[in-house]
């Protein structure tokens, strides 16, 4: 199968919906000028030009709020946040006004549309260019959350994104943007709201998403060496969450560790831990086990970046406790 | 600043009176629609704090009674495929858009049969089938909707418009400074028009508000501001025609300034310490919009009194035959708590 990058796999999305449905157009900072800063958008305005492809002011309100306007009122807007941790400006538009509007209006029109929002650790950015916030939105009823960890599901996630009425946020990792994986030629679908055993295995449920997702994969091959059979588990989307694959996995384990690169204070790891806890208390031969990142701003420093970071090491070590 | 008026007085002749107010050019069946929708509005909300005020609607209400002008005139300028963006108190543009004031007030009791199937409330009525884009539970929450409203107008090549209303206390949101500039560097189809009813919520808005007029605003961003007497439905009428008619030609954007005062509290149940008895009644006494009407066409003799009291009473029948419904609609069945979270 041939292997494109990450970045090249959601602008493949973004021309194939552009191309296949006139109603989707794309808005945001830096994206037609510059293709984008991290390259993502590189290329789309020559096909379909500065109208479909739009730099906006920098004013993310301006931004989600007239998407959820145009959503409303006929198109399929994706709007970019250039960076995720930006959705804190215009978090009135994201969890009261796109949210809501289909609920509170009693189902009287959807609002179609997905937050482009790259986030996570890369090249020291610190406090306010490497966060992982997904968390906060599984706390909002009304949104899709999906976070893809490879090309393939950044290409059919995005897709799906974009053909779902309802608003989503689509997460993607700065540092994956340039990581290359196997993409299948014609048409690439992701389910949203369906997690991916990523690696079968026996003794420990590992789960995780995003860039963690491959640090997992790497924890599972030094456990190997060690007799320890890991089954990782890509969650793909945040919310809707799919407790089903979880608790299958835990059934079959009897251990489950969760792993993110956000903090682990109030995350995904935590909901998780909490539905295993009540649903599937009884599968479990060891205590729930969370790696995720301390309860600091990221730093800037060197030393200081890489002692917040989990890495595949330190999963290990959380795996390796409870046996 | 209020604006006073003094009613009309009767002491020019109907020709003159028709003349210096330019009545001439306006049809019969406008100048009856403009009062129809001034006394549905006023009719509608005074049952709303009536029913309020006896318990029987729950939630926040607040009333658009004194400000009727406003909606009415500007949305007498609109097609239904036109859009309007309305605010937390909505409904008198969503009375003036024409929605069905059974389905209003039915929502307003939180009922199946209102528009949002009793999920939304008086904060929250919205009809997309006649282009209403929706009030708004937070200030200044609308700006940018209608923004986006007009950008999709605008990629889809129509020709319709999108008209945002807000208060002088949501001009200080910076999302009113970030839809101008957008609306203004992208030629949106956008009408910004302020109601200055001169108190924010609770605090009179020159107290927290650097400009006294709000129009002065839209020359930061590129775009005609104009000041005009909210309670005169002649000059709302007229003023936001014009802009109306720019932004359908492609010229963009532009904001109107109606100046008008908030009659009622901010809510229903407002103690209202903020000010005082005499100067709410004196604008109730001078300056209300209906009367300023009534007494114009009068003194034009346009209508007659007994004609314009049949209005009235159709007007009042239509708002009693609404609240007739919303007091027998059905509650919503408990699964409907679950429904429509996702689309």
């Amino acid at each position: 199968m041939r292997e494109i990058t990450f970045s090249q796999a959601t602008l493949e999305a973004m021309d194939e919906e552009m191309t296949r449905d006139e109603r989707v157009f794309v808005m945001g900072e830096d994206i037609a000028r510059q293709g984008g800063i991290f390259g993502q958008f590189k290329g789309l305005p020559d096909k379909f030009g500065k109208d479909r492809v739009k730099d906006t002011p920098i004013s993310e309100t301006a931004i989600v709020g007239a998407a959820i306007g145009a959503a409303l009122t006929g198109m399929r807007p994706v709007a970019d946040m250039h960076f995720a941790d930006f959705m804190g400006v215009c978090m009135d538009e994201i969890f009261n006004q796109m949210a809501k509007i289909h609920y509170m209006f009693g189902g009287q029109r959807s609002v179609p549309m997905v937050l482009r929002a790259p986030d996570g650790l890369i090249n020291q950015a610190a406090a306010q260019h490497s966060q992982s916030i997904e968390a906060w939105f599984m706390h909002i009823p009304g949104l899709k959350v999906v976070i893809p960890s490879n090309p393939a599901d950044a290409k059919g996630l995005l897709k799906s994104a974009i053909r779902d009425d309802s608003p989503v946020i689509y997460f993607e990792h700065k540092a994956l943007f340039n990581t290359r994986g196997a993409v299948p030629d014609g048409e690439v679908l992701s389910p949203i709201g369906k997690a991916k055993v990523a690696r079968e295995g026996s003794d420990v449920t590992l789960v995780s998403y995003s860039h963690c997702m491959g640090l997992s994969l790497k924890a599972a091959d030094i456990l190997a060496g060690e007799d320890v059979s890991v089954e990782c588990i890509d969650l793909r989307t945040i919310s809707p969450i799919d407790k089903e694959t979880i608790l299958a996995s835990v059934a079959k384990t009897t251990r489950l560790v969760i792993a993110h690169e956000a903090v682990k204070q109030g995350g995904v790891g935590a909901e998780i831990s909490a539905i295993v806890a009540e649903e599937g208390i009884d599968f479990l031969d060891a205590p729930i086990v969370r790696v995720g990142a301390p309860f600091t701003p990221v730093p800037f420093a060197r030393p200081l970046e890489q002692a917040y970071r989990v890495t595949p090491e330190k999963i290990a070590e959380a795996i390796r406790g409870l046996f | 600043m209020i604006i006073f008026r003094k009613r009309g007085g009767g002491s020019l002749s109907a020709k003159k009176v028709k003349e210096k107010k330019g009545l001439n050019k306006y049809p019969r069946t406008l100048l009856e629609q403009f009062y129809r929708t001034m006394l549905t509005i006023r009719s509608f909300d005074k049952k709303v704090e009536e029913k309020f005020l006896a318990g029987e609607i729950p939630g926040f209400v607040h009333l658009y009674i004194g400000e009727e002008a406003i909606a009415a005139g500007v949305i007498s300028n609109l097609s239904r495929e036109d859009y309007i963006q309305s605010t937390h108190r909505g409904h008198g543009h969503t009375i003036a858009k024409g929605a069905d004031l059974k389905r209003m007030m039915a929502e307003i009791f939180g009922k199946k049969e209102g528009y949002c199937k009793g999920k939304g409330g008086s904060m929250h009525i919205a009809d997309l089938s006649i282009g209403m884009l929706g009030a708004n539970g937070v200030v200044g929450g609308g700006f940018n909707i209608a923004t986006g409203a007009a950008l999709a107008t605008k990629m889809q090549g129509k020709n319709n418009v999108s008209v945002v209303f807000f208060g002088d206390g949501a001009s200080n949101r910076g999302t009113f400074h970030e839809a101008a500039n957008m609306a203004a560097v992208w030629d949106l189809p956008v009408l910004f028009v302020c109601e200055n009813n001169q108190y924010a919520s609770t605090t009179p808005y020159m107290t927290t508000t650097s400009v006294e007029n709000i129009a002065d605003r839209a020359a930061g961003y590129g775009m005609p501001g104009v000041i005009v007497d909210g309670n005169d439905i002649f000059a709302v009428y007229e003023e936001s025609q014009k802009l109306i008619d720019r932004a359908r030609r492609g010229e963009g954007p532009s904001l109107l300034e109606c100046k008008t005062y908030r009659v009622k509290g901010h809510y229903v149940g407002d103690p209202e310490r903020y000010r005082t008895k005499e100067e709410v009644d004196k604008v109730c006494e001078s300056n209300d919009p209906i009367d300023r009407f009534e007494c114009t066409v009068l003194d034009g003799k346009l209508f007659s009194r007994e004609e314009l009291d049949a209005i009235k009473a159709s007007a009042g029948k239509e708002v009693e035959k609404a609240l007739e419904f919303a007091r027998n609609a059905e509650e919503p069945e408990i699964s409907e708590l679950f429904a429509g979270v996702y689309a």
